[in-house]
Parts: C-alpha cells; structure tokens; sequence
C-alpha cells in the first residue's frame, strides 16, 4: 500500500513538464496533424501528445476539467461553449484551416452532380456523425433539412461518434454511403467521392484554435497556434485536403 | 422524455435470454454429463464471451455478420436480412455476451441432482423427451431460472459488441447503454443520469431477488433434510 501511495505521488510531478503540450484536436484532423506536430517538435523542441475525438465529445471533455493545453476544433459552436464558461484564452483564438463535406461511396457507386439527387434503395444505409456532437454531422444535418432530404433518410442513417468512424463504415463496405470531409476522403483510397455538398447549404466550416485558461504551458500553446498559421503549416494543409485561412486572428 | 431505449433495451434483451435459454439448456444438457475428448475445450470455447473484452466479439461479430461476412453474406443473399447496424445485431451481441452466464447455471444445475431419477424413469419406460421434461427440467429449474436471471441482466448492460456491431441507430439500436454513451458525448447529463439511475436499479433488483431467493432455496432445503 506504501509502494502505491509512493509510487503515485512520484508519478505525478512529471505531468507538468514544462516542454510538453498537451492537443485535443477534432477527429478530421488527425492525418494533417501527425504530419505538422514532429516539424513542430524539431523547430522548437516542445513536445506534443495528441487526442482526437469529435469535437462535441473533446469540448465535454474540457468542460468536465481534462487536462488540455490546446483545443482545434472543426466547428465555431464548441469553442463558443467554453467560451462562455470562460475555459478558453480569448486573446488566443485563431482560424487556420477550412474544409468541405463531400459524400462518399463505394467506387460502384454513381457519381452525382448534386447532393439533391442522392437517394436510397431501401437496403442501403447512410453513416453520418452524431449531429449532437460531430461537426461533420452538424453540417450535414443542416444541408440535408435544408434540402428537405433529412426526414426522408432519417431511419437509414448510421450514426458515428466521430467522422473517421464515418469513413470507416464506409471503407469497410458496412454502411453505402457516408458524409465526410474532403480531407477524409482524400487520404482514403477505398471510397471514392460522389459529390460534393454545396456550401453555401450550411454554415462555413471552420477549424479554430484556442489555448485554454488552465493551461500551465501558455505560452508553448500559443507557439503551436501560431505556426499552425505559418505557411510552412499553410502548404501541409493543401496537401491534405483543406483549405488554409490567411490571416489567422480575428477579431472577437 | 423519450422511453425508446428502455423499451427496446427489454425488447432486445428478452429476445437474447430466451435464445440464450433454449440453446443453453439443451447443450448444458447434452454436453455437462457426458465424458468425451475434448470436452475440456470445447466447454472452454462456450465459456470464452465471459472473459473477452467485448470489443473482441464485437469484432468478431463483424467479422462473421458484416457485409462482406460470410454469415452475413449469405443471409442478404438467400433472405436479404441485414444483421449489421440493425436491432437483431444488437440481439446477436447481447445473446453471445450472456450465452456463458446461462451455460454455466444449466451445467451445474443438471449435475446437482440424483441422476438415478432419470434412470429410473427411464427403466420403467418413459420416453427420453419425456424425461427431460418431467424430471430433468423441474429438478434443474432452480439452476435455471438462476441462469435467466444473470443472462438478462448481462443482455440488459451489454454495450462495447454492441456498438460495433449494431451502431447507434437512434430509435432502432440505441438500447439504455448506448443511449447513456451518446447522451454523455452530446452533454446532455441530466438524460445521462437517469437512464444510469433505470439501469442501476434493473441490475439491482435482479441480483437483489438472486440472493434473497437463493437463500430462500437453500432454507427450504436445509428444513426439508431436518424433518
């Protein structure tokens, strides 16, 4: 029981290791970032450990006081909710990267020109993020009642806890047909991309960046967000599917 | 407040008990009281679920039941039933997890009686069904009846299968442990904690009436051995 007890207390000290950040980014992220962290970690010798989740599910997380120095989110909502609760260091926040939700299929499947067309025979089954906690599935949510298709295919959806299980559904072969990100689908060569969704149908997909207030590591998070808007960063993102965002800060 | 997933959780896990019964009940009895090659083994594969991380049959679930699984090939092709992200995934997961509980009770109870009676009745004629049935069954009851209980109640809790093989399907595959996870995941606790507080008393009430009736049981015998 002493060992235990001795054992514990001296584990503990080395989580505030002062060169080490702790990332809780969206799930979509997760190739890009594997490729930008180890450059990060070279350039300015602070380490990175990373937690992908949706982004509804990490934001809980936060709020219920994981320990987090960092949050990338793929959607403006959940970053407003720690904001709120005054969780977050508003002067931090920055917008690095856009992206797109496409709908993916097995490459039998035929390409459509709008996501308008897009119709179920009645085996077929649709995997889409949990819209209550997924932004993939958020923005899908709102284009499909939009174009009043959401009601109809309602009893035919699959509904994933993050957008990589989305995607995973669908590589599989389990599910038909799957709403992603084009980044998502990019990195797949197991699906093929059938359409692509219409922006203007939902609201803009944005992944924002914030350090948050209990963070022991401030200013090595900052560093992060700021060469996450670096063009070094920049070029990384094309190259996996999203569009960059100039400018970084914004005002708030 | 949505009753959906309490409904269906009873839904599923009375469908997998009385699965679970029938097919443990007949193999308890054929397997529990014979001596063969192998049999070591072959009661270690049935006992496997209890000792499984869930995930492991759930993958294997997937892998038998899925699209491309064989399994789940054939019977979209001769039946074109879907098992995967369905409620009878669920059931499949449910009945797999809690077979063990139930073959477990079954084997003991029909090694913990006189075998003689059988025998006995079989000696003056009676048909082996009809053994089974008037004798082996209502001395084996208890045992049984134990075994229902733990395999509806491990049905009534199964999750991590579940989930990978069923998905989270609102309406048709979020039973009470799936709904507590998404519900969790969304924020919305006060939800959360009522379908832990449903569960929580589902799961005691069933290892509550176990213990008082098991003890009841074991009284009546102990009174009935005096007198």
């Amino acid at each position: 029981m002493m060992i235990l007890l001795i054992l514990c207390s001296c584990a503990s000290p080395s989580d505030s290791n002062e060169t080490n950040i702790r990332i809780a980014a969206a799930a979509s992220l997760k190739d890009v970032m594997e490729e930008l962290t180890p450059r990060f970690e070279e350039q300015y010798h602070i380490e990175i450990e990373t937690i992908y989740g949706g982004s509804g599910k990490l934001a809980r997380q936060i709020e219920q006081g994981a320990p987090v120095d960092v949050f990338l989110s793929a959607d403006l909502r959940w970053i407003e909710l720690l904001k709120e609760q005054d969780l977050v260091d508003k002067d931090t926040y920055i917008e690095f990267a856009t992206n797109q939700i496409v709908l993916i299929g097995d490459e039998s499947k035929n390409r459509l020109d709008t996501i308008q067309e897009l119709e179920l025979t009645e085996s077929e089954q649709l995997a889409v993020g949990n819209p209550e906690s997924v932004p993939a599935g958020t923005y899908t949510k709102q284009t499909l009642e939009r174009i009043q298709l959401w009601g109809k295919l309602e009893d035919q959806m699959v509904f994933g806890s993050d957008v990589r299980q989305v995607l995973a559904y669908v590589e599989s072969g389990q599910v038909d047909y799957g709403f992603v990100y084009a980044s998502d689908a990019m990195i797949s060569d197991q699906v093929a991309t059938l359409t692509q969704v219409d922006p203007t149908l939902h609201d803009s997909i944005i992944y924002p960046g914030i350090v948050l207030s209990k963070s022991r590591t401030k200013d090595q998070g900052k560093k992060f967000l700021t060469f996450l808007t670096s063009d070094h960063a920049t070029e990384i993102y094309k190259a996996y599917g999203f569009n960059p965002m100039r400018g970084g800060k914004i005002e708030k | 407040m949505n009753v959906e997933p309490l409904l269906l959780s009873l839904k599923v896990a009375g469908i997998a008990t009385f699965m679970v019964f029938i097919i443990g009940v007949i193999s308890a009895r054929i397997i529990s009281r014979k001596l063969f090659p192998g049999k070591s083994i072959l009661e270690s594969i049935l006992l496997l679920p209890l000792v499984l991380p869930p995930t492991v049959i759930g993958f294997g679930l997937l892998y038998l039941f899925g699209k491309n699984g064989w399994i789940g090939q054939w019977l979209m092709d001769w039946f074109g039933f879907q098992v995967i992200f369905s409620w009878t995934g669920a059931v499949i997961a449910s009945a797999v997890v809690s077979f063990p509980l139930m073959y477990q009770s079954a084997s003991a109870a029909f090694q913990n009686y006189d075998q003689n009676l059988e025998n006995a009745a079989l000696t003056m004629g009676a048909s082996k069904l009809k053994v089974f049935f008037t004798i082996s069954l209502p001395l084996a009851w208890p045992g049984l009846l134990a075994g229902l209980v733990m395999a509806f109640a491990r049905s009534l809790g199964e999750f991590g299968a579940t989930l990978m093989i069923a998905g989270y399907i609102p309406g048709e595959t979020d039973t009470i442990p799936l709904a507590i996870y998404f519900a969790v995941e969304s924020g919305r606790m006060e939800e959360a904690l009522l379908w832990v507080v449903v569960i929580l008393c589902l799961g005691f009430s069933a290892v509550l009436w176990l213990n008082t009736w098991s003890r009841r049981k074991i009284n009546f015998v102990r009174n009935h051995k005096k007198s």
